[in-house]
């Protein structure tokens, strides 16, 4: 277990040192075998359950996360991926017969996955546990050794894994390294066989800058601004509820597909903020700011990034609901805002907070170009019956995942490749999507002596290339000459 | 043939400012959504293939003028391939373009999810000299059959061959989404400057660093293919047949493909102490069988490739290892198949790539020593072995990593649709061909569907206990429990 303690700090030697070792273990073969990749998420496992009340104090204390949502979100997914993975596992390592195509007749054909070797995980703040011990899982599945660097920004659940996660995996193969900027830093100058970072797309670069010096592919689970497209024809009050709950019951807007912004029409504004201003006091009550249902906002720099938004000059005057804000506790209410100006800064950055920008247009058609002028986003969602607008939506939107008349929920299925496009990430994981990004793809083509084709050799001759010709469209007669014509 | 748009293009000269504003128009382009449809895509397909048969002499005359290329072995390595993989694409297009229906858990019940491919927007393709043709338009076929707007950059240091794709290309293919820009270094930094959705690297590891690192400044996603040292491992075969057959593969990957400048071409070969003599003597045979005549020899790319490899063989020791072959002649970037037994391990020629028909064969005691010998080193594009030792095989596959296994063959793991191509550390990473190059440029994005019939109230706060409890059935998939608590019959 490598920790910051008070005398050492993680430099370069320390993290060559790790990385030595860990070659070492993976050279060996440790991690290569169903048994111990089984082991390890069965460890896992056992870690969940164990010390589920510790993950959920953890939390309480980095982000005051309210018990449900530990659970909802962070402690019973991970559980779901684990099972998952230790359900599917044999049948992931085994290799795929694929079809061998005419040209190379006779000869068999396979798809092996084999681990990359030694990868790094670095994890975001604002699901701490589930973001480091997701990717963990993948890597762990597909055979990998693996450091984890769980966010320094959520203290007491990097503490947390730094002491427990040791207790239940094999530490030979499987590392925490604690710390900020210095520690990764440290870490990034290593040679990986794959990085999956989570976090934001400034330090998304620097990852991939500093990956690029080994060749080493990345994972990027990055961020964006998630739009919602509110239709008038849709069940209003289930609607806002999923938003709500996609919104603010997800650490408070702090999460990368929670709702960053709405766009509805003119006509319809004014029963949306209604409804959403309804069910916010059903969840939250008449002082949000007191609710226990209701994360803080991460840290003081975070909450400034967000009040700065607010506070701008033609934008705090757009507050239709909620902006009461308690620095002390780091706690920002439920907040609604209506026609915001376009180049603010709350509609010009990720918000990741719990302000809620309504955007009006004239038609819905109108909002493609104001989700188009931004960045592809890692999640874009739409409610409406209209199956033409969803269809239009569809289409004209490039986003992570899509999802339609409800909020967040395909982080859930581990079924669906989740993963950002453009500045929203590179790479994809969950379920199986997990274990192919952390394995190689090898492909295996096996052949016999028994026949030959002469054609394919010098010295060359037009009759060879009539018969090279036939035999790469597919003619039988030809794979027949080519075989049996002795040059 | 008509064409798709009713733009004219010629050639225009490419200053600075040109390149910016031909990547502009590929995007716009992109933008409109004319590249999305599945007609689109098919009609780039057929032209493609329209141009492939029409132009097929030029081709071949550009292959002999660029690289010495015989018809023959231009015609099988680039143009014939070409046409197979155009072929598959157009036969499996709408297969691929088709949305994948997936299942769902309970909780989400009743979603309908599916996986929905779409195109990435704009994308560059950066190609390599030795197969100009095929690494130029092989990624190409993905990035249409995708959807996708392209800017394709052909390598400078095949000349004839970047003029006629820069030529040809927007004759037949849709020119104000389908770009050929041609150029060197500075052409290239210009164009990684810019921000792509998607850029398609084949080429050296040193210059995959720098396209890398640019790419990172957009966090463009980039597919990597750069080369290694292939090695051969050869067992020993028990009918001489076979071991014939054998041999003369091993010399058709060594020389017979761009003589020895491809990034699957054997590097160097790995045989027992025992069998070296054998196999130097077989080998010796087929070079005079196929290679007699040079005009069936491609040559070597440019001076400062020839140079490179003539380098490798100044070394005393290294010289002293030629075992056959040797001679070389500048006027034509001429050398012949040469082998070498056991050059030092420590020199040039054994820890760089080749790329060159210069053939160490490494012995070693007994032929499962190769194991070791590899996972020392470097992980190549493809290992290949030649042995009909089942177990050695499997050891092969287990013990050993590359981006391929290719067993008693050599080269045709190219042609092979249904298997992905592609590197694995030192040798890159990202794969392609057949349906590899669809999702290659491709977002394969995730789309879920609810109604709003069925609500489920122990989703939203304020929270309780009990909400608590219904969730732990849900997620163990224990209805009966869920209904029952849901019931207030169990707590």
């Amino acid at each position: 277990m490598e920790g910051k303690t008070s005398n050492e700090v993680f430099n370069r030697e320390k993290a060559e040192a790790t990385v030595k070792e860990l070659r070492q273990s993976f050279r060996a073969g440790k991690t290569k075998t169903y048994e111990w990749r089984a082991a390890q998420l069965e460890g896992i496992a056992r870690l969940i359950k164990e010390k589920e009340s510790e993950i959920t104090q953890a939390l309480r204390s980095d982000l005051a996360k309210p018990e449900m949502e530990s659970y909802l979100h962070e402690i019973s997914l991970a559980k779901s991926a684990c099972l998952f993975a230790l359900k599917n596992l044999k049948k992931w390592m085994k290799p795929e017969k694929v079809p061998a195509a005419i040209t190379t007749f006779p000869s068999s054909a396979q798809i092996v996955s084999e681990p990359l070797g030694v990868v790094l995980v670095i994890s975001a703040w604002n699901y701490p546990f589930l973001l480091s011990i997701d990717p963990v899982i993948g890597a762990i599945v597909a055979g990998n050794a693996v450091v984890l660097k769980p966010s320094e920004i959520a203290p007491a659940t990097s503490e947390l894994f730094a002491k427990i996660l040791p207790e239940y995996v094999d530490s030979s193969c499987i590392k925490v390294v604690e710390g900020g900027v210095p520690e990764t830093t440290a870490l990034l100058e290593q040679k990986w066989d794959k990085i999956f970072y989570t976090g934001n797309g400034k330090v998304g670069r620097i990852v991939m800058a500093a990956a690029a010096k080994n060749l080493t592919p990345v994972s990027l689970e990055l961020g964006g601004k998630s739009p919602v497209l509110v239709d008038s024809d849709v069940n209003l009050k289930v609607a806002v509820k999923r938003i709500a709950v996609g919104k603010w019951g997800c650490n408070n807007g702090q999460a990368c597909i929670a709702p960053d912004y709405i766009i509805t029409t003119k006509s319809f504004a004014p029963q949306l903020v209604e409804a959403l201003k309804v069910t916010l006091e059903r969840f939250y009550g008449k002082n949000p700011l007191e609710s226990a249902d209701l994360s803080r906002i991460v840290n003081l720099n975070h909450f400034k990034h967000l009040t700065d938004m607010l506070d701008e000059e033609n934008v705090s005057d757009k507050i239709v609901c909620g902006g009461q804000t308690d620095e002390k506790q780091l706690k920002i209410a439920p907040t609604l805002l209506l026609d915001v100006p376009h180049d603010s800064l709350i509609m010009k950055n990720e918000i990741f907070g719990p302000l809620l920008p309504i955007v009006t247009v004239d038609k819905l058609e109108d909002s493609f170009e104001i989700i188009n002028s931004m960045s592809k986003p890692l999640a874009a969602y739409v409610f409406t019956k209209n199956k033409k607008l969803e269809q239009e939506f569809l289409s004209n939107v490039s986003a992570g995942g899509i999802l339609v008349n409800d909020v967040a929920l395909h982080l859930a299925n581990l079924y669906l490749p989740f993963g950002g496009v453009g500045e929203s990430g590179i790479g994809a994981y969950h379920g199986k999507f997990s274990f192919d990004a952390f394995s190689h793809k090898k492909a295996v083509l096996s052949r016999g002596f028994a026949g030959e084709a002469g054609a394919r050799y010098p010295p060359y001759t037009p009759e060879k290339q009539w018969i090279l010709k036939g035999l790469i469209n597919g003619s039988i007669v030809a794979l027949f000459l080519a075989l049996f014509k002795r040059f | 043939m008509a064409l798709i748009t009713g733009k004219k293009c010629g050639d225009e000269e490419m200053g600075a400012l040109g390149l910016e504003t031909e990547v502009a128009e590929a995007r716009t382009t992109f933008d409109s959504g004319k590249t999305k449809g599945f007609e689109w895509r098919k009609s780039q397909l057929e032209a493609l293939l329209r141009l492939l048969q029409e132009k097929e002499e030029d081709m071949l005359k550009v292959l002999k003028e660029d690289l010495g290329k015989h018809r023959v072995e231009a015609y099988r390595d680039e143009v014939g391939a070409l046409t197979k993989s155009v072929d598959n694409a157009l036969l499996n297009l709408k297969k691929w373009m088709a949305p994948e229906k997936v299942s769902l858990p309970l909780v989400a019940v009743p979603t309908v999810a599916e996986i929905v491919p779409e195109p990435l927007g704009v994308v560059l393709v950066i190609s390599s000299w030795n197969f100009p043709i095929g690494l130029s338009l092989e990624p190409l076929i993905g990035a249409i059959a995708a959807g996708n707007a392209a800017v394709l950059k052909p390598s400078e240091l095949a000349p004839a061959t970047s003029e006629f794709l820069a030529v040809e290309i927007p004759k037949y293919l849709d020119c104000e989404a389908i770009k050929v820009i041609q150029g060197g270094p500075q052409v290239a930094e210009q164009l990684l400057d810019l921000k792509w959705d998607k850029i398609f690297f084949t080429g050296s590891a040193q210059v995959g660093r720098i396209v890398m690192t640019a790419a990172a400044k957009h966090l463009t996603p980039v597919t990597l293919e750069l080369g290694g040292k292939c090695p051969a491992i050869f067992d020993s075969l028990k009918s001489s047949r076979d071991q014939r057959m054998a041999v003369g593969r091993v010399a058709g990957a060594k020389w017979g493909s761009c003589l020895g400048q491809a990034c699957i071409g054997i590097d160097y070969l790995l045989v027992t102490d025992e069998y070296a003599p054998t196999l130097i003597e077989l080998l010796k045979g087929v070079i005079k069988e196929f290679f007699s005549n040079s005009e069936h020899l491609a040559r070597i790319v440019n001076k400062h490739h020839f140079q490179r490899l003539c380098n490798l063989l100044q070394d005393e020791s290294v010289a002293a290892s030629v075992v056959h072959g040797g001679s070389v002649n500048a006027e034509e970037l001429f050398i012949e198949p040469t082998i070498l037994l056991n050059p030092p391990l420590d020199k040039e020629i054994m820890t760089e790539e080749i790329f060159g028909p210069l053939l160490p064969i490494i012995t070693l005691k007994k032929i499962e020593d190769s194991i070791e010998f590899l996972r020392a080193r470097p992980k190549p594009l493809v290992i290949y072995a030649f042995t009909h030792d089942e177990k050695f095989k499997q050891r092969i596959v287990d013990d050993t990593s590359s981006g391929c296994v290719m067993f008693n063959d050599t080269l045709i793991q190219y042609l092979c649709d249904t298997i992905p191509f592609g590197g694995v550390g030192q040798s890159g990473f990202g794969q392609y061909h057949g349906k590899f190059s669809f999702d290659n440029f491709s977002n394969r994005k995730p789309v879920g569907r609810r109604n709003f019939l069925i609500e489920f109230s122990f989703r939203y706060p304020p929270w309780n206990e009990k909400k608590l409890q219904l969730l732990r059935h849900i997620y163990r998939f224990d209805y009966i429990g869920f209904v029952l608590c849901f019931l207030g019959l169990k707590r």
